[in-house]
């Protein structure tokens, strides 16, 4: 028996999404429906190494892959599934079966048609062996892909887990072409720089450099979408020119982090610009203080617990992040699901923190720690910055490490740090972005996004175990609210703040940000008033 | 002395490091509180507020402190560093320059190796190769400055080694060290002094430079770090670049001031100021 999904919608995200209604972008123009044509030009930041979505991970793959390629599902801003290539799906009431209706009229930009056959070769072949997560979800969980005619898919899982919903993200799963890829080394594919999807919008040149060009694909499937002529990408690697291309009106679109947080401010000021902060809850970034817990200081709760009451959440919010920020509670995002915001809180109290490394007992060399911060630009350093002189003050002995991003990860891989500034997405679900932060079987070395702060706990580990298994959303909530309560008591990390990225464009563009992953999205629905 | 006090290049670049070795010394002094410190609301205007005469930055930190400790790094860097490198280089010059031959050639292909990249660049590289740290930079800086002080000396012995005085110093039998130390050196001593004191200026520069490109030690403010930091924020806190900017400006000038007055003393000749 299947049932339309076994999704629920919580109270809290009843709340987010009055909240969402609440700040969502003004427009200024008169809704008159869109307007077909024009140009939207974008920047590629930095440029990407290659557009085969899905063998590259990195934020601007996605970002002009995402508007040639296609995913199952997308999801709202308060996390719901939304139809893309499936246009609908089902949930077995076991959670064991996930069932996939398919676009029956959707091609690929060379006019062959798109069939159940490419998500399964998608599924089960490309992305299990070239995508690490995907790959690490499908080996744990999922027991067969199948197709079902050529515009059905199920997905069997050998148990229950109720995050699955949450992996046919754009990102996650990029569905691609069977027909092209099919008996080829996928990462030497020509099609990687020159792709054929089933998007909105179609490949055209990528002249290095300089652009990557695309074009409105006019056999797109959906027939009410698609309404730019042409998306443009701008190789623009200086951020100062970033700024200025935006104000002079060359660029129209500034996805988070093309320009920092006290430009955004200052550009969101200008009477025809829009900012919003909405389209990145499905990664929902969450930043952290990573401690080494293998060794002192780290190893002692007190200590831990003077991390937290040092720092001030607050003010790195508003003063180093300029608001595009707010405070984290603990290991949970206040925008994936199941967050729980009744933990211990740890408030400012430079005083408190002072007596708890007194009380720690620890002195002299056992205080002296280093610091790696996320080489990341000017607020990250900043951060940084702020954090040693808190602990500082606080009686700890910090330093900072000067280190680039390959010396960062170098250290976080092979747990060669005292602490590190950190910051990983959530994707929506506990069981997808949070758990691996904590569970004992994930301390591995090679990755800075695994458990590298080395917390072991056996209650943390059967909870989320539990948890991710559950099919009854109330045993959900309830498992992942104790396991939160339990991460914050023991303070594993050391939770900073979400990060609120701004998007920015001109009053001209309408529907920029759609869903949760905002400008990552297809821009199927995006518009240019003449 | 009275000859000193008239050469106004000197006096006046003397007065002013003598400002900023003071400011340097006696920073924790004034600001007992550490620069990294927040202390006011962020994004204060200078002049605002008399107790932080020059504002404050994005994290309430004052600039007027961070100025006073910067001194400290952009000094240090600029006295050891060039302390290093004149030895380097007059230890490489005078052996070039005394013995000759091989010695020589040598010697001065391995000068040329260093001469033919780009200081700063090299600079940029060794620093990022070994992290980071005040030791590093004036290593770094003091590598890649000892070349031209290397090839002065080199020319100044060479040519000093075929005057009578020396040649009475071997013919009297003095040992090599005596000739070089105690009759060559002596006499290469001016151009040596006024190169040192522009090269002060120079590792200040480089310094200001490497932490502007981020390449700083990360617990030590500095003007070119604190201007680095300010960068993206110019037109929003001026302040916060400008300050830090004068007092390299004021930093430099003092040191050149000092380096001409030095020149002018020393080689009078050289500026038509002949006496008697």
């Amino acid at each position: 028996m299947l049932n339309k999904t076994s999704f629920t919608v919580t109270r809290r995200m009843a709340l987010l999404g009055a909240t969402a209604l609440l700040t969502l972008p003004r427009t200024t123009l008169a809704q008159t429906g869109p307007v077909e044509g024009g140009r939207l030009v974008l920047i590629a930041r930095p440029e990407p190494a290659t557009l085969g979505l899905g063998l590259n991970l990195q934020a601007p793959t996605i970002y002009v892959g995402g508007k040639i390629f296609e995913s199952l599902l997308t999801y709202t801003t308060d996390l719901e599934p939304m139809p893309s290539l499936a246009k609908s799906w089902s949930i077995s009431e076991d959670g064991l079966t996930y069932r996939f209706e398919l676009q029956q009229n959707a091609t690929w930009h060379d006019g062959t048609p798109f069939t159940s056959a490419d998500v399964v070769f998608t599924a089960d072949d490309m992305m299990r062996s070239s995508h690490p997560r995907w790959k690490l979800l499908a080996e744990t969980y999922v027991e067969r892909i199948e197709a079902d005619g050529d515009f059905a898919v199920t997905f069997t899982l050998r148990e229950p887990f109720s995050a699955f919903i949450y992996a046919f993200e754009l990102s996650s799963l990029p569905i691609m072409a069977r027909h092209i890829y099919e008996g080829t080394d996928y990462r030497t594919n020509p099609a990687n720089n020159a792709p054929i999807g089933t998007g909105p919008f179609k490949f055209v040149s990528w002249n290095r450099g300089q652009s990557i060009e695309l074009e409105r694909y006019e056999d797109y499937w959906d027939d009410s979408a698609a309404h730019l002529d042409r998306v443009t990408f701008l190789v623009i690697p200086d951020a100062a020119s970033r700024e200025t291309a935006f104000e002079q009106q060359m660029v129209d679109v500034l996805r988070p982090g093309d320009v920092e947080g006290f430009v955004a401010r200052r550009l969101s000021e200008t009477d025809d610009v829009v900012m919003t902060t909405m389209g990145e809850e499905f990664y929902a970034p969450h930043a952290f203080i990573q401690m080494n817990l293998r060794k002192p200081p780290f190893n002692n709760l007190k200590i831990r617990q003077a991390v937290m009451h040092a720092v001030d959440r607050n003010f790195i919010s508003n003063n180093i992040w300029f608001g595009m920020a707010a405070p984290a509670t603990g290991p949970v995002s206040s925008r994936t699901a199941f967050y729980e915001p009744d933990v211990t809180p740890y408030p400012f109290d430079i005083e408190k923190a002072q007596s708890l490394v007194a009380e720690s007992g620890l002195s002299g060399d056992d205080l002296k720690v280093t610091l790696t911060p996320l080489p990341y630009g000017q607020q990250w350093d900043r951060t940084a910055e702020y954090i040693a002189q808190q602990l500082t003050q606080a009686g700890l002995d910090v330093s900072i490490k000067g280190v680039d991003v390959s010396g960062w990860a170098q250290a976080l891989s092979t747990w060669e740090f005292d602490l590190a500034l950190n910051y990983t997405y959530q994707y929506a679900h506990p069981a997808l972005g949070v758990a691996r932060h904590y569970l004992s079987s994930n301390i591995i070395q090679g990755t800075p996004a695994a458990n590298n702060e080395g917390y072991s706990n056996p209650e943390a580990d059967r909870l989320f175990a539990e948890a991710a298994n559950s099919v009854d959303p109330e045993e959900t909530q309830r498992l992942y609210t104790e396991v939160q309560k339990l991460l914050v008591d023991d303070v594993a990390l050391g939770w900073i703040f979400e990060m609120r990225s701004p998007t920015i464009y001109r009053d001209t563009v309408n529907e920029v940000v759609t869903s949760a992953i905002g400008a990552m999205d297809t821009m199927k629905a995006t518009w240019k008033a003449a | 002395m009275k000859t000193l006090l008239k050469n106004t290049p000197l006096v006046i670049g003397l007065g002013l490091l003598a400002l900023i070795v003071v400011i340097a010394v006696f920073a924790h002094v004034f600001y007992p509180v550490s620069p990294w410190q927040s202390s006011a609301i962020p994004l204060l205007e200078p002049f605002a507020d008399d107790t932080l005469p020059l504002g404050s930055d994005m994290l309430g930190r004052d600039v007027a402190a961070g100025i006073a400790y910067g001194a400290r790094v952009s000094l240090t860097v600029g006295v050891v560093s060039t302390i290093i490198s004149i030895t380097l280089g007059v230890a490489i010059g005078a052996l070039a320059g005394f013995y000759g031959g091989m010695l020589d050639n040598l010697l001065m292909r391995f000068t040329e190796l260093f001469q033919t990249v780009p200081q700063f660049a090299m600079a940029v590289v060794f620093v990022a190769i070994f992290s980071p740290s005040l030791t590093t930079i004036v290593l770094a800086i003091s590598l890649v400055s000892w070349p031209p002080v290397a090839r002065l000396v080199r020319g100044e012995v060479m040519s000093l080694k075929t005057r009578e005085f020396v040649k009475a110093g071997i013919v009297l039998g003095e040992s090599e060290g005596a000739l070089i130390f105690r009759h060559i050196l002596p006499n290469a001593v001016s151009p040596i002094v006024v190169m040192a004191s522009l090269m002060v200026a120079t590792a200040i520069l480089t310094e200001s430079a490497l932490s502007f490109l981020g390449l700083g030690d990360r617990n030590m403010i500095s003007w070119g770090y604190m201007i680095g930091a300010s960068r993206t924020m110019l037109r929003d806190a001026w302040w916060l670049s400008v300050f830090p900017g004068l007092a390299i400006v004021v930093t430099v000038v003092a040191v050149n001031l000092i380096g001409e007055g030095f020149e002018k003393a020393l080689n009078p000749q050289a500026h038509g100021e002949r006496k008697a």
